[in-house]
C-alpha cells in the first residue's frame, strides 16, 4: 500500500553507522548481533551443564543436545542472512506451508503418547507446528506492519483469523503448549501494534462472561475434571499432581545454595519426572539453589532486554513487530515453563527454552533468534 | 486519539507516531517482563528459602526408607554344646509389587522358569493384602535351589520387580529326634498376625517365622532377638541404592539345654517301633536329660511351609506322630503309683512295716459286694507286707491300704508328688492329668465318693490320669526324698543360668523313705521282683516300679486274654525308675502304648537309658579329669552294688 514499502522516513548518510561504530562492522556483515549471541552462548552453557546432570551423568543425552545445538546455531546463522524484504514477503508462504503440513499431520501423522504431532519424512520425523512458530510472527508482523496502526477492527479480525486457524489445528493434535506459544506470538504482535485498550478489556470481559455459563451449563463433568486438574494439578496426586509435588520438592529442598551439581536426590533418584525435558528447571533449582535460578533468570532477562532493544531500534514496523513478537514469545516460553514447574501455572507441555532437551524446538528457537539478528543487522536504507 | 482519528480518516500512515506507539508498547512489555520475572523470583524465594525445611523433609522422606533388619534367632545347644537348632542361609524369591506391571504375567513368566505352586501364590496373595511399607518385598517362594537361583538370575532383566533375597532359616540337624521337644518354627500365620499388638508387630517386622511348638515357642521371646533397622536410600522405583545408616539387630539368646543328644538318641531308638514316650530327669535339678515321643516327624518340613500332602499324611496318621506324648498324652498310671501310696501309708501310720494281709487274688469291700481283682489270679499269699506288695505289685494289699487311708488322705500324698497339676515344664501345651478327690467328683461328676473309687485310685486306675512327664516328676521327687523340682529343659539362656526353687517338699521319716526305696530296688534286683529281667548284668542298683494300664474295661468275671484283644486295645506298659538306688541321680518314666507289660516292654527302655547315661557320665568324667576315656564302660557305680545285691535278695 505504501509507496515506501513500509520503511520509515529516516535518512542516513551512506555508511554513517559504520563510521560511528567501527568495531561492529564485521558483525553487520555476517548479520550477527554479538550481545544476543553472547547471551545465547551463556544460556547454552548453563543448559548443557544442567542437562548433563539431568541425564544422570550418561553422555548420550548430552551428546544429542550438543548435536542439536550445532544444528540450531547453524539455523540461526542461516536465518540471520535472509534479507528483510524476503522475510516480509515470504512469511505468508511459510504460513500456508505450515497450515498444509498441519492438515497432513491430522490426516497421516505419527502418534506418540496419545497425541499426533509428528510428520514422518521417511528419514526424519518433525513437528509441523514448529513451522508456525516462525511463520506466525512473520505473517502477522508483515500484515499489521502494512496497515495503519493501531489496527482497525477489520485488521484485528483478519489477524485473529490468521492466529485461530493454526491454533485450532494444533489444539486438535492435541498440543496445548504449542498452541499457546503459536497464538501468543500472533497476539503479542497484535498487542505491540497498538491494539486499543478497549478491545483488550472488552475481550477479557467477553471471555469471562462466556466461561461462566459454559462451566455451569455446557461442560460435562469429565471436562470439568480435566479443567480442574489443569488449574489445580496437586489435586491429582498420582497423575499431574505427582509431577508438581515432586518438582516443588526438588526446588524447595535445593534451598539457597543447592545440593551440588549431579547431587540432587530428587532428580538423580528419578523422583522428578521429565527431568531433562519440561521439568529441567527443577534440576537446576535443586542442584544450584536459588542462586542458580537467579543467574538463569538474569540471563533470560538480558536476552529479552536485548531482543526488545532490537525491536526498539528496528528500521521498520515489520522489523519492530517481528522482533518484539519473537522476543516476547520467548519470554512466554520461559514464564509458562517456570511458572508451571514451580506450581503457579497449570501444567501445559512447554519446554524451558535452550535448556530442556529438544530437537526441532531448539532449532526453531534458534532460527527465531536468527530472524531477530536479521532485524538487528538490517542495513539502514537512505 | 487524535492521531489515530487522523490516520483512519486519511489512510496515511504517520510513521513516527506509529513508531512511538510500538515503542510504548515495547516499554510496557519490558515492564511486564520485569514484573513477571519478579513473580517467578519471589515464587522461588518462597519455595527455596521460606519453605525450604519442609521440602527437605519431603525430599528425605521420598528417598529414605526405613527397612527392618531381622535379628538372628538364638541357637539351641545340648548340655555338651552340640548344636541342636541351627540357622541355615537360604535364598528366597521376593516380589516388589510397585515395580511390577502385571503380576499375573509375571507369575506366568516365573512358572516358565521354576516351579511355583498354587499355595505359594495363595500365601503371596494373603501377604500382599497385609499392611506393609511401600516397596517392601513380599516373599513368593522360599528355599530356592542353586539351579532355581541361576535360572532367575539369568532372566532377571525381564523379571522387573523380582528379587532374590538371602535369609537365615532354621535347621534342625537331628530332625525327628527332637521334633516334639525343640518344636519348630514356621511362617507367621494370619491368626498369629492378628493377635500381635503394635510392639509385637514391630518386633516381627523383618521376621517371617515364629516358634510354633516346643522350646521354640516357649522361648520365642528370648530366641527372637531385637529387630534392627536400616535407613536405605532408594530411587523412585524402590530400588535400594545404598545404606545410609544402620542400627544392628540384637541376636536372640542362645539356649543351652540339660538334654544330652546322645541320651536322646538312645531314648528315641529304644522306643523305635512303639507308640510311646519316655522322660529322664536329673533328680537334683529337675533338668530334663531326654524326652522322647514316638513316632515322631521331621520338624524341618514345617520351617519353610509344609505341603498340604505332607501335613495331611502326618495329621491323619493313626499313630499320631504330631502328638507330643510326653506332655500331652494322659495315661492311667497303673501300679506305678504304689510306692508313693505305700510311703503315704507308712507316714500316716495306717500301716507299718509289719502290716501283713492275706491275698486270695481278690478283694471284697463287704460281703456280697463286687470283687476287686488282683492281677495274679491266685493271689500273692497270706503274709503280704508292703515290701512284697511293691516288689510283686500286689493289688490286694493296696486295696486294703486304700480302705485304710480313704481318698482324703490319699489325695494330698499324690498332690505332693505333682499328680493332677501341671509340672510347669518349659514346653507349652502341657496337660495336667487327673488326680481325683472327693471335691472333684462332687463338682464334676455330681456324685459322692464311693469307697470303691479309692480302690481304683490305689492301683492307678479309674479316673486317675497322668502324663509321662508327671510320672517322671513323681519318681524324681521320690528319689529326691520329697523335694519336687520343676522339670525344665533350658539350663542357660545366653549368660543367664536358670535354676529353679523346689515346688514342694514332702516331709517323711528317712526310715520310711529307705523302706520304700529298698522295696523299689527289689522290683528290679530281687528274684521275685516284677522287673527282675532287666537286672541281668547290671552294674549299678536301680529302683523301679512296673505298671500296666488298661485300655478297655474288663468285666469282673472276665480275664484279660491277649489273643482276643485287638492290638490297639492291649494294655499300656509303664515303668518308672531311678538310679543309683542308694544315691539317686536320674529318674525315668516310660510308657509304651499297647506294650502290655511294664516289665517286658517298658523296663528294658529304662535300663538301656540308665546304662547309656552312666556310660556318658563316665566318659565325661574321664575326659574332665584328663584321663583316657573309659574303655570299659565303668563308672563309680559299678563296684558298689554287689554286696547290696545279696543283701537285697534276703529282703
Amino acid at each position: 500500500m505504501s509507496l515506501h514499502g513500509g520503511k520509515d522516513f529516516v535518512r542516513h548518510m551512506p555508511d554513517s553507522a559504520q563510521a560511528f561504530k567501527k568495531g561492529r562492522g564485521v558483525w553487520k556483515i555476517i548479520h550477527i548481533d554479538p550481545w544476543l549471541l553472547l547471551g545465547l552462548l551463556i544460556l547454552t552453557t548453563i543448559g548443557l551443564t544442567v542437562l548433563y546432570s539431568a541425564g544422570g551423568g550418561s553422555g548420550a543425552i548430552f551428546k544429542r543436545q550438543v548435536a542439536f545445538f550445532i544444528i540450531a546455531y547453524g539455523a540461526m546463522f542461516c536465518f540471520a542472512q535472509v534479507p528483510m524484504g524476503l522475510l516480509e514477503r515470504g512469511g505468508k508462504w511459510l504460513y500456508v506451508l505450515g497450515i498444509v503440513l498441519l492438515l497432513m499431520v491430522l490426516l497421516m501423522g505419527v502418534g506418540a503418547k496419545g497425541a499426533q504431532r509428528w510428520l514422518s519424512l521417511g528419514f526424519i520425523r518433525f513437528q509441523p507446528s514448529e513451522v508456525l512458530k516462525l511463520a506466525m510472527p512473520l505473517v502477522v508482523a508483515a500484515y499489521l506492519g502494512r496497515h495503519v496502526l493501531p489496527p482497525k477492527l477489520k485488521h484485528i479480525a483478519v489477524t485473529l483469523g490468521i492466529v485461530a486457524v493454526p491454533a485450532l489445528l494444533i489444539l486438535k493434535q492435541p498440543d496445548l503448549g504449542t498452541a499457546i506459544l503459536v497464538s501468543a506470538s500472533g497476539l503479542i504482535a497484535l498487542f505491540l501494534s497498538g491494539l486499543q485498550w478497549r478491545y483488550i478489556g472488552g475481550s477479557v470481559l467477553a471471555v469471562t462472561a462466556a466461561a461462566i455459563p459454559m462451566w455451569y451449563f455446557v461442560m460435562h463433568e469429565y471436562q470439568k475434571v480435566r479443567v480442574r486438574t489443569l488449574l489445580d494439578p496437586e489435586a491429582d496426586r498420582l497423575g499431574a499432581g505427582w509431577n508438581i509435588i515432586q518438582s516443588k520438592t526438588a526446588i524447595g529442598s535445593g534451598g539457597l545454595e543447592g545440593k551440588g551439581w549431579t547431587e540432587g536426590t530428587q532428580s538423580q533418584l528419578d523422583f522428578l519426572p521429565e527431568s531433562h525435558t519440561d521439568f529441567i528447571i527443577a534440576v537446576l533449582a535443586e542442584e544450584f539453589g536459588l542462586k542458580g535460578v537467579l543467574i538463569l533468570l538474569v540471563c533470560y532477562g538480558l536476552i529479552i532486554f536485548r531482543g526488545l532493544s532490537i525491536a526498539w531500534s528496528a528500521n521498520t514496523h515489520f522489523g519492530r513487530l517481528l522482533a518484539g513478537s519473537l522476543t516476547l514469545t520467548f519470554f512466554v516460553y520461559v514464564f509458562v515453563n517456570i511458572g508451571m514447574v514451580s506450581g503457579i501455572l497449570p501444567v501445559v507441555g512447554v519446554p524451558l527454552p535452550l535448556v530442556s532437551l529438544g530437537g526441532t524446538s531448539l532449532v526453531t528457537l534458534m532460527a527465531g533468534f536468527g530472524l531477530l539478528m536479521a532485524v538487528a543487522t538490517e542495513p539502514k536504507k537512505n | 486519539m487524535a492521531t489515530r482519528g487522523k490516520g483512519n480518516h486519511f489512510h496515511i500512515k504517520n510513521r513516527s507516531v506509529e513508531r512511538k506507539l510500538i515503542r510504548n508498547r515495547l516499554l510496557l512489555a519490558m515492564a511486564g517482563v520485569i514484573f513477571l520475572l519478579g513473580i517467578l523470583i519471589s515464587r522461588f524465594y518462597f519455595l527455596q528459602v521460606i519453605e525450604h525445611d519442609n521440602f527437605v523433609t519431603l525430599s528425605d522422606r521420598n528417598r529414605i526408607q526405613v527397612r527392618p533388619v531381622a535379628p538372628t534367632r538364638g541357637l539351641i545347644y545340648d548340655r555338651n554344646g552340640v548344636l541342636l537348632a541351627d540357622n541355615r542361609p537360604t535364598y528366597r524369591l521376593s516380589i516388589i509389587i510397585e515395580r511390577v506391571d502385571n503380576i499375573d504375567t509375571l507369575f506366568d513368566d516365573l512358572r516358565g522358569l521354576i516351579a511355583i505352586s498354587q499355595s505359594d501364590i495363595d500365601r503371596f496373595t494373603k501377604a500382599r493384602r497385609r499392611g506393609r511399607a511401600p516397596y517392601q518385598a513380599i516373599p513368593l517362594k522360599r528355599d530356592l535351589t542353586a539351579d532355581e537361583i541361576a535360572k532367575i538370575s539369568v532372566n532377571e532383566y525381564r523379571l522387573e520387580g523380582v528379587e532374590i533375597e538371602a535369609e537365615l532359616v532354621r535347621y534342625y540337624p537331628y530332625g525327628e529326634l527332637l521334633a516334639h521337644t525343640l518344636g519348630y518354627v514356621g511362617r507367621i500365620n494370619e491368626r498369629e498376625l492378628k493377635s500381635f499388638d503394635e510392639d509385637t508387630q514391630k518386633a516381627y517386622s523383618g521376621t517371617y517365622s515364629i516358634g510354633k511348638i516346643g522350646i521354640e515357642k516357649y522361648y520365642e521371646q528370648e530366641l527372637l532377638g531385637e529387630v534392627g533397622s536400616q535407613f536405605i536410600e532408594t530411587n523412585a522405583h524402590g530400588r535400594a541404592l545404598r545404606v545410609l545408616s544402620r542400627e544392628d539387630p540384637a541376636p536372640g539368646k542362645d539356649l543351652h539345654l540339660h538334654l544330652d543328644i546322645e541320651l536322646q538318641r538312645a531314648a528315641h531308638d529304644a522306643l523305635a517301633g512303639w507308640r510311646g514316650a519316655t522322660v529322664i530327669i536329673d533328680v537334683k535339678t529337675g533338668g530334663v536329660l531326654a524326652m522322647a515321643s514316638t513316632p515322631s516327624f521331621d520338624p524341618n518340613l514345617f520351617v519353610t511351609g509344609i505341603s498340604y500332602k505332607d501335613y495331611n499324611a502326618l495329621n491323619r496318621s493313626k499313630d499320631l506322630p504330631l502328638y507330643n506324648r510326653t506332655i500331652q498324652a494322659q495315661y492311667p498310671p497303673g501300679s506305678t503309683l504304689k510306692p508313693i501310696l505305700g510311703l503315704g501309708g507308712l507316714e500316716t501310720g495306717v500301716i507299718d512295716e509289719s502290716t501283713r494281709i492275706q491275698d486270695p487274688g481278690y478283694y471284697r469291700l463287704s460281703e456280697g459286694d463286687r470283687l476287686y481283682r488282683d492281677w495274679k489270679k491266685w493271689g500273692h499269699g497270706n503274709q503280704v507286707d508292703l515290701h512284697q506288695a511293691i516288689r510283686e505289685s500286689c493289688d490286694t494289699f493296696f486295696y486294703e491300704l486304700a480302705v485304710r487311708l480313704g481318698i482324703d488322705l490319699m489325695h494330698p500324698i499324690g498332690s505332693q508328688f505333682g499328680l493332677g497339676s501341671k509340672t510347669q515344664i518349659d514346653v507349652p501345651n502341657e496337660r495336667k492329668g487327673l488326680w481325683p478327690s472327693r471335691d472333684w467328683k462332687r463338682q464334676r461328676r455330681k456324685l459322692p465318693w464311693y469307697p470303691g473309687d479309692s480302690l481304683n485310685v490305689s492301683i492307678g486306675q479309674g479316673d486317675v490320669l497322668a502324663t509321662p512327664l508327671q510320672l517322671a516328676v513323681m519318681t524324681a521327687t521320690f528319689a529326691n526324698r520329697g523335694i519336687r523340682h520343676e522339670p525344665h529343659l533350658v539350663s542357660r539362656m545366653g549368660d543367664e543360668v536358670i535354676s529353679k526353687k523346689p515346688m514342694s517338699v514332702m516331709q517323711a521319716s528317712s526310715v520310711n523313705w529307705d523302706y520304700v526305696n529298698e522295696a523299689m530296688a527289689a522290683v528290679v534286683h530281687s528274684p521275685k521282683g516284677t522287673a527282675k529281667k532287666v537286672a541281668k548284668d547290671i552294674t549299678y542298683r536301680m529302683a523301679g516300679k512296673t505298671g500296666t494300664a488298661q485300655v478297655i474295661g474288663i468285666a469282673q468275671d472276665e480275664e484279660y486274654d491277649r489273643d482276643k484283644v485287638a492290638e490297639r486295645n492291649r494294655d499300656h506298659a509303664l515303668f518308672v525308675a531311678f538310679a543309683p538306688a542308694e544315691a539317686p541321680e536320674v529318674a525315668i518314666a516310660v510308657v509304651i502304648e499297647n506294650g502290655e507289660h511294664g516289665s517286658s516292654a517298658a523296663a528294658p527302655v529304662a535300663r538301656a537309658l540308665f546304662d547309656k547315661w552312666f556310660a556318658l557320665e563316665a566318659a565325661r568324667a574321664a575326659n574332665e579329669s584328663g584321663n583316657q576315656p573309659a574303655q570299659t564302660d565303668t563308672s563309680q557305680h559299678d563296684t558298689q552294688p554287689s554286696a547290696d545285691l545279696t543283701m537285697e535278695a534276703t529282703l
